[in-house]
């Protein structure tokens, strides 16, 4: 019920005049997208307690927005001298490059993408100027993260408490799409001030695959959120070609297409028909669990919820690595 | 003396409220507030006047305030660059 | 969810789930007489869980979950979920209420002047709030001080106050049995008994105060009184809020208005009497 209320809502604001104010809020609350309502919600009659609850909402949205930008501001500062491409990705992204996707998104860490041959220099640098690292860097987990995963083990700021993750692909090594990562950096975009970002389709791309290959579809809603703004801000011809062509490119069309398709069904997304294709029976899953959140923020649908976590880790990794993997944590 | 030619945030971006004898400053940028002793709010002051390195941080200074040890601007710009209310050229 | 109760304290408005009845219950009973959240709309909503299905039935364990969450917060006993249900509500204020500037503070007013007692935990601020409150002062809260930023007043905030070990006996000889909800034993900061604030308190609760002077009281030394800088105030108060980072440019107006322009004192104190005695000698001090 929350969860569908809350598509609803931020689908069509207007239409939500009379409806379970405590439902609302409690989803968008659990599904990260309390600040996107609020600004959806902007300037519609509402009951006076819930404009003060929206209103605060949108305050702390501003305020979340200053602090990505300033840790993006602090990660170009520490990595100028090494004169490598800085690119920034999720939030961070759309509000440096004040993509309309930036309304109300809310940003945890700093996700940055850089080339690999810099991995190094770009964590020597971070360490330099005050980052540190989160886990204890020995044995397993490091060299693990090192080998197989598409980013750094997690760093965070000594004294401003935030982390950062230094991404050199957007899917870990031991996934089955294999990105083309130099071709991400090559189309990247610069803003002003230094920092760049992932060309439009690419950020699709990106939102795609971090949806469907590299996670449990925890967070679906709002990442299919970011899409639907995403898609909405660059519709146009020569888009809609970039996007076909760089979903191939880096092997990840079924998980745009997809993508593509449930942000059509859910948000009325103006997608691609010819690409995107039709709804499946599968899609039908993907929805159900996508919408498996109750009025009172609790996750639903146990079963279908346990069957997509073991594929998050069955995409990530291939069986004998999951095999030994699982083995090495049950006896470590 | 030559080094790095440091800059501050323009006039505005930081706000400054005094109090018995330590200053907080909120930096508008980032959201944070720092609290700082003499001689830190007259260095930001300072190059408010324009980027500037140490050697002509000091003259600066010397203008208005009596400055002992030349050595003590380092460790404040570094202070200072760490808190990122100042940055490097 | 099975159970669930709405309660209204201050400005803020609750919604509490919970998978058991019992908790709402002794919720229920510990907040006789509160208001419902205005127009039924809650600002926060707190869950009581079983940590797995099956530990609702099997030994049972309270997790505490809503929309805000500590990630890996151990669950509690069923024994305690009364204090589960009072954690949640903390933590939902702590984490998510960023209207009014938050202090860990705790607040009694006398003729619309408030005055906040604010410190290390264990300083026995609680117990002096509470104490005070029954000493001609209105409680307006013992662990939260909701200073409104534009207007610079504070909101009552009184909850249910948390009373550990020593000052439940202190209390109890102060205050009758009905106005107690039950004693927990063994809880990870030992036995707790949390107290219903006075019927003035309640009926008050939408009644702000002008802050008039700022305590920091310390247990245990000999009698003395100092005054406290501004700016050590000041970074006293920052550390002791929850929310002061996330309020940006308003929070630093409004905590630099109030440094500046209230007095602070630090007091030993050997006893609570003592305490009290030096507050009221303030507040007389101050009406004058």
């Amino acid at each position: 019920m929350g969860a569908r209320l809350l598509v609803r809502a931020l689908r069509d604001p207007a239409s939500v005049r009379h409806c379970d104010w405590n439902a609302l809020i409690g989803a968008a609350r659990a599904e990260q997208l309390i600040g996107s309502l609020a600004f959806r919600m902007e300037g519609l009659p509402v009951p006076a307690r819930v404009e003060e609850i929206f209103e605060a909402a949108r305050r702390d949205s501003g305020h979340q927005r200053t602090q990505a930008l300033w840790e993006a501001e602090m990660a170009r500062r520490a990595l100028a001298p090494l004169d490598v491409p800085v690119i920034l990705m999720k939030g961070s992204a759309f509000h440096a490059a004040n993509l309309g996707a930036s309304v109300g998104r809310s940003v945890g860490d700093l996700d940055i993408l850089v080339p690999k041959a810099s991995l190094d220099a770009v964590e020597a640098a971070l360490l330099g100027a005050g980052w540190e690292h989160v886990k204890d860097t020995k044995g397993y987990d490091d060299d693990y993260y090192r080998r197989w995963m598409h980013e750094l083990p997690p760093l965070i700021h000594r004294t401003r408490d935030r982390m950062i993750d230094v991404h050199h692909t957007i899917l870990p090594l031991t996934a089955r799409p294999r990105p083309n990562a130099q071709a991400l950096i090559a189309d990247s975009v610069a803003l002003e001030g230094g920092l760049r970002i992932l060309a439009p389709a690419d950020i699709i791309v990106h939102g795609a695959a971090h949806l469907f290959a590299d996670g449990d579809l925890a967070g679906g809603l709002r990442n299919l959120w970011d899409i639907d703004r995403l898609v909405r801000e660059f519709d146009m011809p020569v888009f809609r070609a970039s996007l076909r062509e760089n979903a191939q490119r880096h092997q990840l069309a079924p998980h745009v297409r997809r993508a593509l398709r449930l942000a059509q069904r859910l948000y009325g997304t103006p997608v691609d028909r010819a690409f995107a294709g039709r709804f499946t029976l599968a899609d039908r899953l993907f929805e159900a669990r996508l919408l498996a959140r109750n009025g009172w923020g609790q996750e639903r649908a146990k079963a279908l919820r346990f069957a997509f976590y073991v594929r998050s880790h069955w995409l990530r990794m291939p069986p004998l690595m999951l095999a030994r993997h699982l083995w090495i944590k049950a006896r470590g | 003396m030559a080094g790095p030619t440091y800059i501050a945030d323009p006039e505005g971006t930081v706000l400054g409220v005094e109090l018995d004898g330590l200053t907080a400053l909120f930096h508008a940028p980032s959201g944070m507030t720092h609290i700082v002793a003499p001689p830190a709010p007259q260095i930001l002051d300072a190059l408010r006047e324009g980027p500037a390195d140490a050697a002509e941080l000091l003259r600066r200074l010397r203008v208005h305030f009596e400055f002992g040890d030349d050595e003590v601007i380092h460790a404040r710009l570094d202070e200072l660059e760490t808190a990122g209310l100042v940055r490097r050229a | 969810m099975r159970h669930k109760l709405a309660l209204r304290i201050g400005p803020v408005g609750f919604r509490i789930g919970s998978a058991w009845r019992a908790p709402l219950d002794a919720l229920a009973a510990l907040y006789a007489g509160y208001p419902e959240p205005e127009d039924g709309i809650c600002d926060f909503t707190v869950r009581l869980e079983p940590e797995r299905p099956w530990r609702r039935l099997i030994r049972p364990s309270v997790a505490i979950r809503g929309d805000y969450i500590l990630p890996d917060a151990a669950p509690l006993s069923f024994a305690h979920a009364l204090l589960a249900a009072e954690m949640g509500m903390n933590l939902q204020m702590a984490l998510g209420h960023k209207s009014c500037l938050l202090l860990h503070a705790a607040t009694v007013e006398k003729n619309g002047r408030a005055l906040i007692m604010t410190g290390e935990s264990g300083a026995g601020k609680s117990t002096l709030a509470a104490l005070l409150g029954e000493r001609g002062w209105r409680l307006m809260g013992d662990e939260f001080a909701l200073l409104h930023m534009e207007s610079g007043t504070l909101l009552p905030f009184p909850r249910a106050i948390s009373l550990k070990n020593g000052a439940i006996r202190v209390m109890e000889a102060e205050v009758e049995a009905s106005r107690f909800g039950p004693r927990l034993i063994g809880t990870p900061k030992g036995d707790i008994r949390h107290l219903r604030p006075n019927e003035e308190a309640v009926a008050r609760m939408g009644e702000g105060a002008i802050p008039a002077l700022i305590l920091f009281p310390r247990f245990g030394e000999t009698a003395a009184v100092r005054g406290v800088g501004a700016a050590e105030v000041f970074m006293r108060l920052t550390q002791a809020s929850t929310n002061y980072v996330a309020l940006g440019r308003s929070g630093f107006e409004a905590l630099t208005r109030l440094v500046k322009t209230i007095p602070a004192l630090a007091i030993d104190y050997p006893d609570a009497e003592t305490a009290i005695g030096l507050v009221d000698d303030f507040q007389r001090e101050l009406a004058a």
